[in-house]
């Protein structure tokens, strides 16, 4: 089998693998046998997993990493959700979330570009730093921020409502550290689920570009790279940023699937980027669809074993460690090899 | 190796359809059904497991809670989810609802919005017809859309931000927060504490600040000056000394602390190692100052606060609940509890006042609640004297206690 096509199959089984899902929650769906539980995770799950891809872009595809990419899905759940809110009686609802995605993906795409100006020029370790930096300001500055408007325009305050001195017949949109409320809830599954394929579809497709055989050669061995007349910093500045945008495109869905948004540490701070990066890292590096399969499980993960209660937080750090000794420790890797074997000639 | 990673991947991909196949398999029955497997999980009571009288072919009324119980605010969810199940268990024993037993469970969310809708809908698989939850305010606020689409009551005890009530079938049970700020602000300047105000509120936590905004507003109404108004957030909580100098270069004679206890005995203690005491004024987040570890409880001398409930009271009601919950949890309950407590108090009394049965539909029941509560007159915990009208508000006094001697006192 030529590399070519062995890697169309690849995607194919990649894309195929989203849409199974799809086909199969939707039916389950459409017959009442889904429990209203996971008819609520399905969304999230969703979002996590391309926030996942968008993050293995940049830690596995371009070789930097990043712990801060929550604060670029911080920055599309606001610019989205306060043009949602401005617009919520104006436009039908699917224009509104169209252009709603328009705006977070753009917004948030632009704060990468302008962060990847400086960030870029770092390596390794201090690139991890600035962006944890960066993403814990993106939240710090958002839960000081007041914004409101009315007749007269936009006010912006960094003290209190108050100070914005709005007409009576304004209306607060950002109200600090109690962030957005009231965001229609316009997203659901289907839209997700096109809006991860989409993101698939970018990252599969630059990954084997002329483009991305550039990252990719950034990302083993720069000196090389620059050497043979590749732009490095402009590689960089590019797949940097679609990661910033793709992260954006989750962000939308985030602000949209819940009416109260906040820029607190649970949905947005280190911990969370933490937390997308340990879905890419168990997925593999480098691999995309590992990344959608790794964060589709270990979102559920927690929520299925809510029966446990208080357990379930030390089951799920148990089986985090037990999945990465499976899959990455050389012992673990060798063990399953046999297994695999013996398996194969049995059946050969 | 390639040919390995496909393999894992079908396997995962099983694996996850698997996961989730088995989590439909509850749905289906719960409904109608209610000793199936998961009603019988750990957080059921006791009582309502054990002692269901079989007249009733085990009808049951199911009330569900929400709260963070892991976490840095747990000590809230604990406490709601705690009461609640107290509360049930006394009903129980007592003989329920109507004849009809009560199921109760309580699931985390961590404080996390996006969690707590998560175990809302887990809730709605066991069958629950009433939610006293969430304990928080923007979890609590993201459920609610939840809750008006299903049309399934709730009854918030301690959400306090303005907009948790906003729909038709969310009421609450303890005071919002721009009450309390209106509240304080009248009471301060009705009071004659003092002219030269100072605040210090955590810009961070969407309780405090709003509570803030409101006594702001209303301050200027009043009168009176604020003279210092200075922020911390989650993140810088230990040290206040810079507030706390701004406050008394400002020549304040009363500070105002619109937060949490925790925090609250920190200003305390560095204040009084500054030399510096105004009347300190609080709200009903410093109910639980005197519990703090190594805590100073002379340093409260003279601190006042606004708050529904104060866990020494002395009325029958109020003995017995801490008594109860000191019993079996091995811990003096706070303000939260105490609202949770009354939450499922008032259910009771209003589907008692309505008759309603188990065997009605969760909408139904929302709809009957809807129209019961804004007719009766609650007594419970927090106040003598509980009415709601349609906005979700809760009519009650607020009780000014002033810490003497170590204890809570009335302040007329």
């Amino acid at each position: 089998m030529t590399s070519k096509k062995k890697r169309i199959k690849d995607n194919l089984i990649t894309y195929g693998i989203v849409i199974a899902l799809y086909i199969v929650m939707e039916i389950l769906l459409k017959t009442g046998n889904l429990s209203s539980h996971l008819k609520g995770l399905l969304v999230p799950m969703t979002y996590y997993a391309i926030i996942a891809v968008a993050l293995n872009l940049c830690v596995g595809i371009l070789g930097e990493l990043s712990i801060g990419h929550c604060g670029f899905m911080c920055i599309g759940a606001f610019a989205s959700a306060i043009f949602s809110k401005l617009t919520a009686d104006t436009l039908p609802d699917g224009i509104r979330l169209f252009i709603a995605f328009i705006i977070g993906i753009a917004v948030a795409a632009l704060f990468g570009f302008l962060i990847g100006i400086p960030v870029l020029r770092l390596k390794g370790d201090y690139l991890a730093i600035v962006t944890l930096a960066f993403g814990e300001i993106i939240k710090n500055v958002i839960n000081a921020v007041y914004m409101g408007v009315d007749s007269k325009g936009v006010h912006f305050s960094l003290n209190n409502v108050m100070d914005l001195g709005m007409e009576p017949d304004g209306q607060v949109i950002i109200n600090g550290a109690m962030g957005i409320t009231g965001t229609p809830r316009t997203a659901n599954f289907t839209i997700a689920i096109v809006v991860l394929l989409l993101s698939l579809f970018v990252v599969l497709n630059l990954m084997n570009s002329r483009d991305g055989r550039a990252i990719m050669a950034v990302r083993d061995n720069s000196i090389a790279a620059e050497a043979s007349g590749i732009n490095v910093t402009g590689y960089k500045m590019m797949a940097f940023t679609i990661s910033a945008a793709i992260a954006g495109a989750a962000g939308v869905l985030f602000s949209h699937n819940i009416t109260s948004l906040t820029a607190t540490s649970q949905y947005f701070g280190y911990n969370a980027s933490i937390m997308i990066l340990v879905y890419v890292v168990l997925g593999g590096i480098g691999n995309i669809r590992g990344s959608v399969i790794a964060a589709a499980i270990l979102y559920l993960l927690p929520e299925m074993l809510r029966g446990l209660n208080t357990y379930r937080m030390l089951i799920y750090s148990i089986v985090l460690i037990v999945m990465m000794l499976f899959n990455w420790a050389p012992a673990a890797i060798e063990w399953r090899e046999k297994v695999v074997n013996r398996f194969v000639k049995r059946n050969a | 190796m390639r040919k390995f990673k496909s393999v894992m991947s079908v396997v995962a991909a099983t694996a996850l359809f698997a996961g989730t196949l088995a989590g439909c398999g509850g749905s289906s029955n719960t409904s109608d059904a209610p000793a199936t497997e998961e009603s019988k999980a750990e957080e059921t009571t006791e009582a309502a497991e054990g002692e269901a009288p079989a007249a009733n072919s085990g009808a049951t009324f199911k009330i569900g809670s929400i709260g963070p119980l892991t976490g840095g605010a747990a000590a809230y969810g604990n406490a709601v989810v705690n009461s609640v199940e107290l509360a049930v268990a006394e009903i129980n024993a007592a003989g329920g609802i109507n004849g009809y037993q009560v199921e109760m469970k309580g699931e985390d969310d961590e404080l996390n919005a996006e969690k707590s809708v998560n175990a809302y809908n887990s809730l709605k698989d066991w069958g629950m017809q009433f939610l006293v939850g969430a304990t928080t305010s923007a979890c609590s606020l993201a459920v609610s859309d939840y809750t008006h689409e299903d049309n399934m009551f709730q009854l918030t005890p301690s959400a306090s931000a303005a907009d948790c009530v906003s729909y038709d079938n969310v009421f609450r049970v303890c005071f919002s927060d721009p009450n309390q700020g209106l509240a304080s602000a009248q009471y301060i300047a009705g009071h004659s504490l003092g002219t030269k105000i100072a605040v210090i509120y955590d810009s961070s936590d969407p309780y405090s600040s709003g509570v803030y905004q409101t006594f702001a507003q209303e301050a200027a109404n009043q009168g009176l000056e604020i003279v210092s108004a200075e922020a911390f957030t989650a993140d810088s909580k230990t040290d206040f000394s810079v507030q706390l100098q701004k406050a008394k270069d400002a020549e304040a004679d009363l500070l105002f602390l619109p937060i949490y206890y925790t925090e609250a005995s920190l200003i305390l203690t560095q204040a009084n190692t500054m030399g510096y005491a105004p009347t300190f004024f609080g709200v009903d987040g410093m109910d639980g100052i005197l519990t703090v570890e190594n805590f100073d409880t002379s340093l409260a001398e003279g601190l006042m606060l606004l708050t529904p409930f104060a866990a020494d009271a002395t009325d029958d009601l109020t003995v017995n609940y801490v008594k109860n919950y000191s019993d079996k949890y091995g811990e003096t309950p706070n303000q939260f509890g105490a609202d949770a407590y009354d939450a499922v108090y008032v259910i009771k009394q209003c589907l008692e006042e309505a008759g309603a049965t188990p065997d009605m539909s969760v909408s139904d029941l929302c709809d009957v609640m809807k129209s019961t509560i804004v007719k009766i007159t609650a007594k419970g915990l927090t106040s003598d004297v509980m009415t709601w009208d349609a906005s979700g508000e809760p009519n009650k006094e607020p009780k000014a206690v002033v810490i003497q001697n170590g204890a809570y006192v009335s302040v007329e």
